[in-house]
């Protein structure tokens, strides 16, 4: 029973840190390659950055601000829709952001105000702002990726998550 | 919520990845793709060096780029009994797409049956034949010899006649040369099989019978056409929702003027401008939008006419086109027959097509100056293009020939930025044995099934219930005469062979129908069936087809089919042997020997026996060639094998030499008969809506495989139907209800989509929908060779219930962009 409960134990160890080496543990030590240094494990996720976007005081109804989330390498819009919405932050609860490569061909999103819509100025496919960057209609087989946001008591806007995979790269964190 | 996968990552294909060559198999166009595959414990790095694509993953790519693909377009199937990595994703080297990926042909990967991450679980695995109550797995020997059992007993009593046949006919998935000669082998060489009808059509007819008889095919041109036109006269065809990338590759380049130095070249001696474009549609679609977007709109002319009309106009046009001289009289003389005739017996003045079409004068003149109105002395380049706004529309056969008419009098067939041709919906895959048997006009096989006829049925990938007209009528028939072959299947034990068959076959007589379906997953039909065969599909079988401009190519077999799924070809095979053996053993050698000549043991014996020895220039190809020629292929027909090559045709006709007598074209005569079809005029005056219909981008035909795809019941949970607001108003209905669309044909449901663009009371409702079938309010009239009219139809709507739980998260905001 002892040796089964620690094999148990190894496995949940192996699972959480999604190295099947590890679950070999000492008995195999020699053979194998040295285990990452604690914290550089590969995990199951990657992991993203939170990084401040913007602030609440400097948002305006429509008026899109410029971002780049998780790096400089990928664009997006912060917007501020006026419009209660679900996954919305801030104090209207109005305020979201989006990826702005078209998961189509990666063509740059433009907003359009009046409908509360992200276009794709070169194959016509239009994602809702309202609802999460659902596509109206389109040719990505994904929805828009969205950013999840938080605000701290300074108003200060952070990314930290994205929910889809971010057109151009296998990775949405490059390098991770 | 809006549906999210939460992929952040995915698998990174190895540089030693198998590639396959893959043709989507959805629509017509084909676009060409790559199957990458891989051991499920392995995988890539980002460096060059270390992936499939020789490039930085690392980094984040530019548009357009080789070197992405889509959590959608990635998998983990089965291939040699091996968990394998699947990315199948758009090649840039083919000419159809040049890297493009349609919503539909994107989500290859993620709609191939998987069983570690459970996508399209709900595809047949094993042979399932009615006992117990329910459809229970058996073995193919049991389920082949229960069929042909039946089978032989009821050609026995009633003849040949007794068998009815449901069969595609087409190229892509659910058909392919392989299967479509296999069945036509069977039905048509070893049996002759007269009861037989086509996909979700109710009669074995062509749907272009005109254009063929006028001697011109209806596929005639390449796409590079459209490349080169001066102008595209658009027909009930909503291209860029249904043939996607044959529109943004080959269209959008002409609207836009980046195909000039392409024009220049090819047309040196006269001026080119970017084209213009005339669309016939009552509706305005997405692709009348984007037309405007990139030619601008004083270079689009749509044509919103009435419903039904387009007969009216084309003979209008034709009147005004001679009238102003533009016609192209060496064409005519050398090369067709019958012009001053059909002059005569189409002649419609403007006047008269303006009452008749709703479309004004200027309109009217305008489209007839835009196709053949001479540019600086040079005869116009006009591409002709159709689909099912026309085929399924109003008089097809008449309206057929009077668009061919235009295309022949102003020489646009055979000829560099022109050609007539249907747009098309599934690629095509047709050599099959003679069927002149069948007849024209053919037989009205629902009609014989609603009558009692018949009693045993073969079905081959068609779900009758989702796509056929007088839906509701032909369900209930058709569940009542299956119900009573099941009440006595259920009253014998299956064990006891002897007492089942005489069960079936006395339930027969009392006009009950046995009914057997081969499809690749549970279809609607198939809950009344006895026995079900499970198929395999594309890339789980090599299968060749054509697109729209006749390009051949091979899909590879790049993964296993599931269970015990097997080709069509191969259960053709299966059953004609096990029907040689039933009639051997009830002392009929003669009929016997009839059903030999099916010792296929693959995919490849039944192309080689079928296209390689019985299509034009069949000889000229073989598997391994068109391996080689990858996702380019060929154009049909081949005419030789030079250099490691198979050499093609890019256009039919260049030579002049048509189909009909002495080479020549045919002009037709064809006068304007109102609403053709029996019962459609006083349809139309008693029902105050249009329930115009179609398809939409997100789903393919009817979402067999998009029914159990999240990312598309997440959008389009039950069939829309666009409704201009007043209408909405006048129904006390908001966007998302459910209502309930009826007439005296049947009934069905669908979701509000308000529609500002739509024309009040002329609604627009998605097609061979499963949770809502249009068909259901389509009556049984057709034309005089039992061609269906599915978009004149005309019905009331009412309130069933508000925005129903699944209809609230969605996005009712405007399909369209704003044209600038």
């Amino acid at each position: 029973m002892k040796s089964c409960d620690r094999l148990v134990d190894a496995g949940r160890r192996s699972f959480l840190s999604g190295s099947a080496t590890a679950a070999l543990g000492g008995v195999a030590a020699a053979t194998l390659p040295a285990r990452p240094a604690a914290g550089t494990e590969p995990l199951a996720r990657v992991t993203y950055p939170a990084n401040r976007i913007g602030n609440v005081k400097d948002l305006k109804v429509d008026q899109p601000i410029d971002i780049t989330y998780p790096d400089k390498e990928s664009p997006g819009v912060l917007i501020k829709l006026g419009v209660k919405v679900e996954g919305g932050v801030g104090p209207d609860g109005d305020i979201v952001a989006f990826s702005t490569l078209c998961p189509h061909k990666g063509y740059p999103l433009r907003y359009v105000a009046e409908d509360k819509t992200l276009n794709c100025p070169a194959h016509y496919s239009r994602f809702d702002c309202e609802l999460g960057g659902q596509e109206i209609w389109g040719h990505a087989t994904q929805n828009l990726p969205k950013f999840h946001l938080s605000i701290d008591a300074k108003g200060d806007i952070h990314a930290e998550a994205v929910d889809e995979l971010i057109y151009g790269r296998l990775s949405n964190v490059l390098r991770a | 919520m809006t549906y999210k996968r939460h992929v952040d990552r995915l698998p990174i294909p190895p540089k030693d990845a198998k590639v396959h060559n893959v043709v989507c198999h959805y629509c017509i166009v084909g676009c060409g793709y790559h199957a990458l595959s891989w051991d499920v414990n392995k995988q890539g790095g980002t460096s060059a060096a270390q992936n499939a694509f020789g490039v930085d993953l690392g980094k984040q790519q530019d548009a357009d780029a080789a070197g992405w693909f889509s959590p959608s377009m990635y998998n983990i199937v089965k291939q040699d009994g091996r968990d394998v990595h699947l990315v199948v994703m758009p090649d840039k080297a083919c000419e159809v797409n040049s890297g493009l990926g349609s919503i539909r042909g994107s989500r290859i990967a993620e709609l191939s049956h998987s069983a570690a991450t459970g996508t399209q679980g709900q595809r047949l695995t094993a042979p399932l034949v009615y006992r117990y109550s329910g459809l229970v797995p058996t073995s193919w020997d049991d389920a082949f010899d229960l069929v042909a059992e039946v089978t032989r007993r009821v050609v026995e009593e009633q003849g040949e006649d007794g068998l009815i046949v449901s069969a595609f006919d087409h190229g892509g998935a659910g058909g392919g040369y392989e299967n479509t000669w296999a069945t036509g082998k069977l039905y048509f060489e070893s049996m002759k099989v007269k009861n037989i009808r086509i996909h979700n059509r109710p009669a074995y007819n062509s749907e272009v019978h005109a254009t063929r008889d006028m001697g011109v095919g209806e596929l005639n041109n390449c796409y590079e056409d459209a490349e080169l036109s001066d102008t595209i006269f658009a027909v009930g065809t909503n291209a860029l929702e249904t043939q996607t990338n044959y529109f943004l590759n080959h269209w959008v380049p002409n609207l836009r003027g980046t195909s000039a130095a392409k024009k220049k070249q090819q047309m040196a001696d006269e001026p080119h401008e970017p084209a213009r474009i005339v669309i016939v549609d009552p509706r305005r679609t997405v692709t009348v939008t984007a037309c405007e977007i990139e030619a601008g709109k004083d270079r689009v002319l749509h044509l919103a006419l009435n419903p039904g009309t387009d007969l009216v106009l084309f003979n209008a046009l034709m009147t005004e086109i001679a009238a102003e001289g533009w016609v192209d009289r060496d064409f005519i003389q050398a090369h067709t027959a019958g012009y001053d005739e059909m002059l005569a017996a189409n002649k419609v003045s403007i006047d008269e097509a303006v009452g008749i079409t709703g479309l004004s004068a200027d309109q009217i003149r305008k489209a007839a100056a835009w196709i053949a109105e001479p540019k600086a002395g040079k005869r116009r380049r006009t591409m002709f293009a159709y689909e099912k706004g026309l085929i399924w529309g109003n008089d097809n056969y008449r309206t057929n020939g009077a668009l061919v008419n235009v295309a022949l009098a102003t020489g646009n067939v055979g000829r560099a930025g022109g050609g007539c041709v249907r747009m098309g919906g599934h690629q095509e895959g047709y050599v099959r044995p003679s069927d002149a048997h069948v007849g024209r006009p053919a037989a009205y096989v629902d009609q014989l099934i609603i009558a009692g006829k018949g009693g045993v049925h073969h079905i081959w990938a068609c779900d009758h219930f989702k796509t056929t007209l007088n839906a509701d009528q032909f369900r209930q028939a058709y569940k009542k005469r299956t119900d009573l072959v099941k009440y006595a299947m259920a009253a014998v034990p299956y064990g006891d062979r002897e007492a089942t068959i005489k069960a079936i076959m006395d339930a027969i007589r009392q006009g009950g129908l046995f009914s057997v379906d081969v499809d690749i997953v549970p279809t609607k039909i198939s809950e009344c069936a006895h026995v079900v065969l499970p198929a395999a599909t594309s890339g789980e079988m090599n299968l060749t087809s054509m697109n729209g401009e006749r390009r051949m190519r091979l899909t590879e077999r790049y993964m296993d089919p599931p269970g015990q799924a097997k080709p069509d070809c191969l259960i053709v095979a299966g059953l004609a042997q096990a029907l040689e053996k039933s009639w051997r053993a009830a002392g009929k050698p003669e009929i016997a020997d009839k059903f030999k000549g099916y010792d296929w043991k693959s995919d490849e014996d039944a192309f080689m026996d079928g296209y390689h020895l019985h299509a034009d220039g069949g000889e000229f190809v073989t598997y391994d060639r068109l391996r080689a020629m990858g996702t380019n292929g060929f154009q049909e027909p081949a005419t030789a094998f030079q250099d490691g090559k198979i050499i093609g045709t890019k256009r039919l006709f260049a030579d002049g030499k048509f189909k009909g007598k002495d080479g020549m074209a045919k002009f037709m005569a064809t006068p304007w008969r109102g609403l053709q079809a029996e019962g459609k005029q006083a349809e139309k005056e008693k029902f105050p809506f249009l329930i115009n219909n179609g398809r939409a981008n997100h789903v393919w035909q009817s979402v067999y495989l998009d029914q159990y795809n999240e990312f598309v019941m997440d959008r389009f949970p039950l069939p829309f139907l666009e409704m201009h607001p007043d209408d909405m108003a006048g129904l006390g209905v908001g966007a998302g209800d459910l209502v309930e669309i009826y007439n005296d044909n049947g009934s069905t449901q669908a979701m509000v989509y308000p529609t500002p663009s739509a024309k009040p009371k002329q609604t627009f409702m998605l097609f061979a929908f499963p949770t809502g079938v249009q068909g259901n309010v389509v009556s049984k009239g057709v034309n005089e060779f039992i061609i269906p009219n599915y978009k004149q139809t005309w019905a009331a709507i009412r309130k069933i219930t508000s925005a129903p739980e699944v209809t609230r998260h969605m996005s009712f905001k405007s399909q369209q962009q704003t044209v600038a």
